[in-house]
């Protein structure tokens, strides 16, 4: 989130697409009803389901799974073609008077550069001009055809409402008065806010769609200010946590990059990151880059990263290619993977294609789970009838269970979706011999130094070199890695201006990431949470209701990453005068001689307006990105692709199959169905009653909802002859599933391209453990093909069958 | 006992049967108050713990309070009696959803795995092991592995360093503390494949 929780309280218009908060988010959700009873805010809701968001919404409009795109470029469209934009705050604070390379374009679905043998783009065209001093040409007026905003006109003429009509079933009038609900948040005085999760990442144009939707908000001057902003909600406690630690595959903490092996020293990783500001006089924060990857290394391997060796450059791994979880079970199912942990996941239960997944894991020498509960991937081995039905004596796999404490049991800080870190403590034991992760992860790494140090073996040195200054080497405490994360000088730090004063003391915490150098004199584990843990103690541990301007943003209780800001780019709240654009809802704004205001800038503090420095600090251009260069494998502009599985071609080119950028693999290409054999579109969700397959441990919630079912349509209902409450088999091109049918009017055809088009919706909280009835998941069906960009899987739009059945046999 | 400055909870607490009784007195009820305050039996979870904690299922973080019997004294084993929404809190304000409110019996789950178990090759059974046993092994099947699979250089004879032949999925409802370290142990081994909830 940009934004905070208790902040969408000061929206005017609330749009939930790509989500369902009432829900899922059922606690966050309620400043959404406070907005629309204190503000008299309006609420918008657009999914394929009449979910209990849309039961409350203002108005509700359908749309098929995986067309958010055609619809989100029909709102862009509108705004542009209508001038409903907020046209200051779009030319001093966005690219749109930027000039873009004269070979770019875009035409029959394609941008300029595909090669269709690797589903690539060669982006050198996806650039903006250059004028002699480096420096990227503007049209203030942004008339030029060659400006960001010209070809953003051009880009979004399409999506006409007769074509999003014809794509996104979505019905013309019903589109257009959200287009004219919108619209009115182009004033300065008036904001929308855009509420999303998972009904938009999990597509093969999952990054697309988030971006469709921040256009939006940035033409309407919705970024920075209170009550807007783009609002991920997220799914899990700290997934927001583990993001910023960048415990992903080609991460390092705080949003660094793994060094790739063409990279193949420190100088030629630094090289591409100079960060040289785009524009006279800007900001261009991430040119502190190497500052932040030196404290990192200093946190990782302390007096053996030095200059002479580059920090351990060398120790750090070196990609190929990305080893998500999708290429990760690919290799699996090639016998390329020995071993595998999975702490706290259940795969089996949660990635596509279910049959590979199982083929995977029975590939495995052996399999490590680390979890508080009894996971259906920790016996994935086990047979059970027609929910797990595997030859079990075959199944070579040695398997681990591990037993884990739950949060009940442990302490630490945990990431909200506002960024929030919150210290939570332990209250009891965790249940028999269950122990942390901390002491499984410490013990192994334990024993591995000591194998290493006794008999030598592969590439030693980043193991038995890791810095480990805990008290109690086997399992250290939560205060000690908060400190490690937030960081310390290990010697003195000067200020960069007086070399004779001392800003940190060596063995001091470092109060902000300002502080961190170089140098070699701090170390830092994530400099984004540098001030989280200082001297003046855990900051995440605070408990201050104090909230001035009644705001929301409780800027005392818990700590915010980064430097506790509550709002990101708040700086753009005010005018380029430093005026608020809105008086009765400022938030940062230019006292005559500093920024000041309820949040902290995101600003030099004492920056003064006449020195048009741009409010989006951290891009080189100071300015947010409509046009995102090449920094997007599949476009610099958001661009209508069906889902893999469709049972419409793409209209704009029908020989394009799915995002033409995404990655996949032949034998998951060859898995795909076809309309004339799977006619509806399947999508998954979850329940309000149930999180994930956890619950279903939980009596409660297992009583609340007992048993897997799917919904469908009367319409589909009454033509397959399917009764309500009767069983059906629901099935793909990758495996099949038995479910009651719940017929409802929550889910309606959809006229797409002239014809009707079925939706089945398909929960995903049921497996084969716990204490709810045994029951199937949509990862039985779904396609083993992610985004683009970050290659989440497509959970939300795939193709199935539907036909009355039998009820399976009780395993 | 209150851990983590639970302020307005602990005040209601302290003050609550003083409350009732003073208001029962303005009425003028008098010795009613007496028999009153006798027949009201005294709040179960003021003899409690109070921890302070956030539930972990959303990113909507909720605070919760955790209620629990045992003074933490090094001999006793505290048992957790009962969780609510935090009223202080700014983002919930004392409220759950319908899993946060069951949060009790997500700790007490019947199927809360209690010792470490291991599968052999082709058997169709858990058995019992020791956390010596569980954690000597793994690291020996880990290092076995790594010599023999880890690359230091790649065809073009640069330094990669990597080790793709064993992944790891990390929680993502786990502190950052827990993510930390399990970053520490796993990249400083070269693993690759490693990835959280938030890819998928």
């Amino acid at each position: 989130m940009t934004n905070a929780w208790g902040d969408i309280k000061h929206a005017d218009l609330v749009v939930v697409m790509g989500g369902n908060a009432a829900e899922a988010h059922p606690c966050g959700f309620k400043w959404v009803v406070e907005a629309k009873a204190h503000r008299g805010a309006k609420l918008i809701v657009v999914d394929p389901r009449f979910t209990r968001t849309a039961s409350v919404a203002d108005f509700y409009c359908p749309i098929r799974p995986g067309s958010d795109i055609a619809f989100l470029g029909g709102v862009i469209n509108y705004l542009l073609s209508n001038d409903k934009i907020q046209k200051d705050y779009v030319k001093a604070y966005t690219n749109a008077t930027f000039l873009v390379k004269p070979e770019f374009g875009w035409s029959e679905g394609l941008f300029t550069g595909y090669n269709e043998e690797k589903r690539d783009y060669d982006r050198s065209s996806w650039d903006y001009q250059m004028d002699e001093q480096g420096f990227a040409r503007v049209d203030e007026t942004m008339t030029d055809p060659r400006s960001v905003f010209q070809l953003m006109k051009q880009h979004f003429a399409i999506y006409t409402p007769e074509l999003v009509e014809r794509v996104c079933g979505s019905p013309r009038d019903k589109f257009l008065k959200v287009c004219e609900m919108i619209s009115e948040c182009s004033s300065p005085t008036k904001t929308m806010t855009s509420m999303y999760a998972l009904g938009w990442t999990q597509h093969s144009k999952g990054a697309q769609n988030i971006r469709g939707m921040a256009m939006v908000q940035l033409l309407l001057g919705n970024i920075g200010v209170r009550g807007g902003g783009m609002n991920a909600l997220r799914g899990h406690s700290n997934i927001q946590g583990l993001t910023d630690l960048g415990l992903l595959s080609n991460m390092l903490p705080g949003y660094l990059n793994l060094p790739t092996e063409k990279e193949k020293d420190f100088g030629t990783y630094m090289s591409t990151r100079g960060f040289k500001p785009l524009r006279p006089g800007q900001t261009s924060f991430w040119q502190n880059y190497k500052k932040f990857f030196v404290s990192f290394q200093k946190s990782m391997w302390g007096d053996r990263a030095t200059a002479e060796n580059d920090w351990a450059y060398d120790w750090l791994p070196k990609l190929d290619v990305t080893y998500d979880v999708l290429r990760t079970f690919e290799l699996m199912n090639q016998g390329k993977v020995t071993g595998y942990f999975c702490q706290g996941f259940n795969p089996l239960m949660t990635f596509p294609n279910r049959g590979k997944i199982t083929a995977g894991l029975a590939k495995l020498k052996w399999l490590v789970t680390m979890d508080p509960l009894d996971t259906e991937t920790s016996r994935f081995w086990e047979n059970h009838g027609e929910f797990n039905d595997v030859k079990t004596a075959d199944i070579q796999t040695e398997v681990f269970q591990l037993p884990t404490s739950c949060f009940a049991e442990d302490e630490g800080s945990i990431v909200n979706s506002g960024r929030w870190l919150q210290w939570h403590n332990a209250a009891v034991s965790p249940p028999a011999e269950a122990r942390s992760d901390v002491f499984i992860m410490a013990g192994l790494h334990l024993r591995l130094k000591e194998l290493y140090l006794k008999e030598g073996g592969a590439f030693p040195d980043p193991i038995v070199n890791l810095r480990w200054p805990y008290a109690q080497p086997e399992e250290p405490s939560a205060e000690e890695l908060a400190k490690e994360m937030n960081g310390q000088a290990l010697s003195d730090v000067f200020d960069p201006t007086d070399p004779t004063k001392v800003l940190v003391q060596k063995g001091k915490q470092v109060d902000t990431f300002a502080q961190l150098r170089d140098d070699g004199s701090t170390a830092s584990f994530c400099w984004i949470y540098a001030g989280c843990f200082t001297e003046a103690g855990n900051q995440t541990s605070r408990r201050d209701t104090y909230d001035p301007g009644d705001t929301g943003l409780a800027p005392r209780w818990a700590w915010a990453w980064p430097v506790n800001r509550r709002i990101l780019y708040n700086r753009a709240s005010s005018d380029v005068s430093g005026k608020p654009w809105d008086e009765s809802r400022k938030l940062v704004w230019w006292s005559g001689e500093r920024w000041t205001g309820y949040d902290v800038p995101d600003y030099g503090p004492t920056v003064k307006p006449e020195q048009a420095v741009g409010p989006f600090i951290m891009n080189p251009e100071g300015v947010a990105r409509l046009f995102t260069r090449g920094m997007m494998r599949d476009g610099p502009f958001p661009s209508h692709y069906e889902p893999f599985e469709s049972p419409v071609a793409n209209v704009i080119n029908p020989k394009i199959r799915g995002n033409p950028a995404a990655r996949i693999f032949k034998a998951d290409l060859e898995a795909l169905g076809s309309p004339d054999q799977f006619p509806y579109v399947g999508t998954s969700y979850r329940l309000t009653e149930h999180f994930h397959q956890w619950t279903k441990h939980v009596w409660v919630n297992a009583a609340l909802q007992p048993e897997f079912f799917v919904e469908i349509s009367e319409e589909l209902a009454k033509e397959k002859g399917i009764e309500k409450g009767g069983w059906v088999r629901v099935w793909s091109n990758r495996g099949s599933l038995k479910a009651k049918a719940v017929v409802t009017k929550r889910i309606k055809p959809l006229m797409v391209d002239g014809r009707p088009v079925h939706v089945v919706g398909i929960p995903q909280h049921w497996g084969f453990i716990g204490k709810t009835k045994k029951g199937h998941n949509p990862n039985s069906l779904t396609p083993f093909v992610g985004d683009a960009n970050i290659e989440t899987p497509e959970y939300k739009a795939f193709l199935v069958n539907i036909e009355p059945t039998s009820a399976p046999a009780v395993a | 006992m209150t851990i983590g400055e639970v302020s307005r909870r602990g005040f209601l607490k302290a003050a609550g049967v003083g409350v009732a009784g003073t208001t029962l007195g303005a009425m003028g009820f008098g010795g009613a108050e007496q028999a009153m305050a006798q027949a009201v039996r005294p709040f179960k979870l003021a003899r409690m713990t109070e921890t302070r904690n956030i539930c972990p299922y959303c990113s909507v973080a909720c605070g919760v309070i955790m209620y629990s019997l045992g003074d933490r004294s090094k001999n006793t084993r505290s048992a957790l009696m009962h969780v609510e929404g935090d009223p202080d809190h700014p983002t919930n304000r004392g409220t759950l959803c319908p899993k946060g409110a069951a949060l009790l019996d997500f700790v007490h789950a019947e199927t809360r795995l209690k010792y470490p178990m291991h599968r052999k090759p082709g058997s169709d059974t858990f058995e019992r092991v020791s956390w010596d046993f569980a954690l000597d092994r793994i690291a020996r099947l880990m290092k076995d592995d790594r010599d023999a699979n880890f690359q230091t250089t790649n065809k073009d004879g640069l330094t990669v360093n990597r080790w793709t032949s064993v992944g790891f999925l990390a929680a993502s409802a786990t502190t950052n503390e827990t993510g930390t370290l399990t970053y520490k142990v796993m990249r400083s081994l070269g693993t690759l494949p490693f990835d959280n909830q938030a890819r998928v």
